[in-house]
């Protein structure tokens, strides 16, 4: 392909309604507009979606029907959309650094819905500071770093187990860790499956035989990583066994460290009276055949959709209305009561199984988090208070056993994995996806995944999709055998370098040394180990260092442009 | 002085308080135009002579946005700007400007809430200080 000529810029800025995201409250043909007269600016259009077919088909024509030699889009964040755009432009010859982006959507128009005036007026800032980087963008070249053809799974629960055996089934070295001295995770509490009441004993068995004998994969029990570095296609792991610490190398890491139930101490007599379980109690009850009592009365929610933890944890009711189907399928002679507050029982089965469930008699009787159940009885729970809705009466049901509903809660390593691993925690302590739709497995570092409770209390279906998800995207790189890592990199003109040090000092990537250069020592950077935060380049006193595609001129052009 | 309409521009950290900011759009939450953001890959590439350069052509504030201390996307170069802002505010203190007008703050990628809660409550610390007597368009 011909080489472009850069020197003098020929910007094209195309501008997306993203359908009334964009276009109900800045004013974009006055944002075209706008762009047009902006200097080496030489075409500007708008489009109904940028991202769409038609959108790139735009950039592409306009890139030569125009001759740009650089592209900006305002639209959604860069987050989401850069990769597509810059493809766009890679397509029509050119490099993908030339490509700049304006977030007008994220960070404008969702944020100044009811003032379009004053929302227009931060677009027209935020483009001009984006042709003003713009016209100083360089081409730049990624280099290529090898891929190790392993992974390591983190959780040795259902969702961890089926994630390793999918990887290790395409032929990649496996290594998966368990802080427990067996694998299974909380299935191995758990009685039977909704919604076709199979064991749990009998979907964990025959997988964690599989993966024992698997000769791709390498079981590390009642361990934990205990320290994380690298980066995608290099992670150097850390573990601490049984007494002894062990290392290796992976190119990618899954995390499907699960959740925990709630335990709801101090709540309806739990932990005081001694007929009062949770869920997960009844199934290890359950499990060993040993009585329950004529009368059983459920009460869901309890933790959950409350102020201190708003959330809904989505797999409980489908375990109470489980549980107590199963309680009166043994005993059609007991007495079932689930009281709740809404049921969750969302797809076709679920609400099937509802519907069995009153069939067979369960009875439920909606509350509200206003007038929650009272418990009646001293040593035990003797009687159950509750407000009938419906019935709009106070009633009094007698009680033999009481079981209480609690959510999945963050599990207690998910603090020591975000920090160890530089993934985000979501505001209630679940680790957090790079993006809900666009990457849903995903964490924004490269080269890990999550899947299954980790991330939001699933139920074994979800969660083993999941991980199927999970171990192709992790399945990638390693079947590439090579990352191409970012071109972002701090750069040393040699010139001006007064061979201080300071920068050799300040990396926390030991990527600077300092070389003997004619008589003097400057400082080298490694660009396949340096990975672009730019740290050295804000603390060098003679100004020597900088940093490909957020270079001193291209930031400081977007603060002038912004005060011109 | 009523109709003030003070000029900040924030620098966000790629990994976190970008990712932050992102996130109080996708949530709609609401708050002050006011705010210009430049993106950088971490908040320790900040060099203060950007700020300065900031200040001394018209910006009334400056916002500094990173990762939580532990965090950093670049294991530690949060610890870096930490250290480096105070210094730079005792040099603003020096030279007569109020150290009000920068502030550093942390913002995770999941605190869409409280990136807007810090854009609000900067834009109301500004609007109460008054224009930047350094702006040459004071």
């Amino acid at each position: 392909m011909e080489e472009k000529d850069l020197s003098h810029p020929r910007i094209g800025v195309f501008i997306c309604h993203c359908g009334i995201n964009i276009g109900a409250y800045v004013n974009v043909p006055d944002l075209v507009e706008y762009a047009k007269q902006l200097p080496n600016v030489v075409h500007a259009e708008r489009n109904l979606f940028t991202c769409s077919e038609e959108g790139i088909s735009a950039i592409k024509r306009g890139t030569k029907e125009y001759n740009l030699n650089r592209v900006l889009v305002a639209s959604c964040t860069p987050r989401t959309h850069e990769p597509l755009f810059r493809a766009a432009c890679e397509e029509v010859g050119l490099n993908k650094y030339l490509f700049e982006f304006v977030n007008i959507r994220d960070q404008c128009s969702w944020v100044h819905m009811r003032e379009p005036q004053k929302a227009t007026e931060k677009a027209k800032d935020l483009i001009r500071m984006g042709v003003a980087k713009a016209r100083l963008l360089q081409p730049l070249e990624e280099i290529e770093m090898e891929v190790d053809p392993s992974a390591l799974v983190i959780g040795g629960g259902i969702v961890g187990m089926e994630a390793a055996l999918n990887l290790a089934n395409q032929g990649f070295n496996i290594h998966l860790v368990e802080k427990e001295p067996e694998l299974g995770g909380t299935l191995r509490s758990i009685n039977k499956l909704f919604p076709i009441n199979q064991e749990a004993v009998k979907l964990i068995k025959p997988l964690v035989e599989q993966i024992k004998s698997h000769p791709k994969i390498k079981t590390h029990l009642s361990s934990r990583v205990s320290q994380v570095t690298g980066f995608i296609g290099n992670f150097n792991i850390n573990l601490d066994g049984k007494g002894k610490a062990e290392q290796f190398t992976v190119g990618t890491i899954i995390v499907a460290v699960g959740a925990e139930p709630l335990k709801p101490t101090g709540q309806y007599g739990y932990g005081k009276m001694n007929n009062v379980l949770t869920q997960l109690e009844l199934e290890e009850r359950m499990k060993k055949g040993k009585s329950l009592g004529q009368n059983v009365i459920m009460i869901n929610c309890v933790g959950a959709r409350v102020p201190e933890r708003t959330y809904c944890s989505r797999i409980c009711c489908m375990t109470a209305i489980k549980n107590a189907f199963l309680i009166k399928e043994s005993n059609p002679k007991a007495k079932v009561w689930i009281l709740h507050r809404d049921l969750m029982t969302y797809g076709v089965d679920f609400e099937t199984y509802y519907r069995k469930a009153m069939e067979l008699g369960v009875r439920f009787i909606r509350y509200s988090l206003e007038r929650p159940p009272e418990i009646i009885g001293d040593e035990k729970v003797e009687n159950i208070k509750v407000y009938h809705e419906l019935w709009r009466k106070e009633i009094e049901l007698p009680c033999d056993m009481l079981v209480l509903t609690t959510p999945l809660i963050p599990a207690e390593d998910n603090q020591n994995i975000s920090k160890m691993l530089k993934v985000s925690l979501d505001e209630f302590g679940f680790l957090l996806e790079a993006h809900l739709k666009l990457r849903p497995v995903e964490f924004a570092m490269d080269g890990i995944y999550i899947c299954g409770s980790a991330r939001w209390p699933t139920d074994v279906t979800e969660g083993v999709s999941q991980a199927y998800a999970a171990a192709a995207k992790a399945a990638g790189p390693l079947r590439m055998g090579y990352v191409k890592a970012e071109a972002i990199n701090a750069v040393v003109n040699e010139d001006e370098c007064s061979g201080c040090g300071i920068c050799e000092l300040l990396c926390s990537f030991q990527a600077i040394e300092l070389q003997p250069r004619d008589n003097k020592r400057v400082s080298h950077i490694n660009e396949a180990v340096c990975k672009g935060c730019g740290t050295c380049g804000a603390a060098c006193p003679s100004g020597a260092i900088s940093m490909h595609h957020f270079t001193d001129e291209q930031i400081i052009a977007q603060v002038e442009a912004l005060f011109s | 002085m009523d109709n003030f309409e003070p000029r900040i521009v924030a620098f966000c950290c790629n990994w976190c308080s970008y990712a932050g900011a992102d996130l109080a759009g996708t949530s709609r939450i609401q708050y002050s135009p006011n705010i210009r953001v430049i993106r950088v890959m971490c908040s320790g590439r900040v060099n203060p002579l950007f700020v300065l350069k900031a200040l001394s052509i018209g910006a009334d504030g400056v916002l500094i946005l990173g990762c939580h201390p532990g965090d950093c996307h670049y294991l530690e170069g949060n610890y870096k700007t930490l250290r480096r802002i105070p210094l730079l505010k005792k040099m603003l203190k020096q030279l007569g400007i109020e150290e009000e007008r920068v502030r550093l703050e942390w913002i995770s990628a999941s605190e869409g809430a409280k990136f807007a809660e810090v854009a609000n409550n900067f834009t109301q610390t500004i609007k109460n200080l008054g224009p930047s007597s350094l702006g040459p368009f004071k």
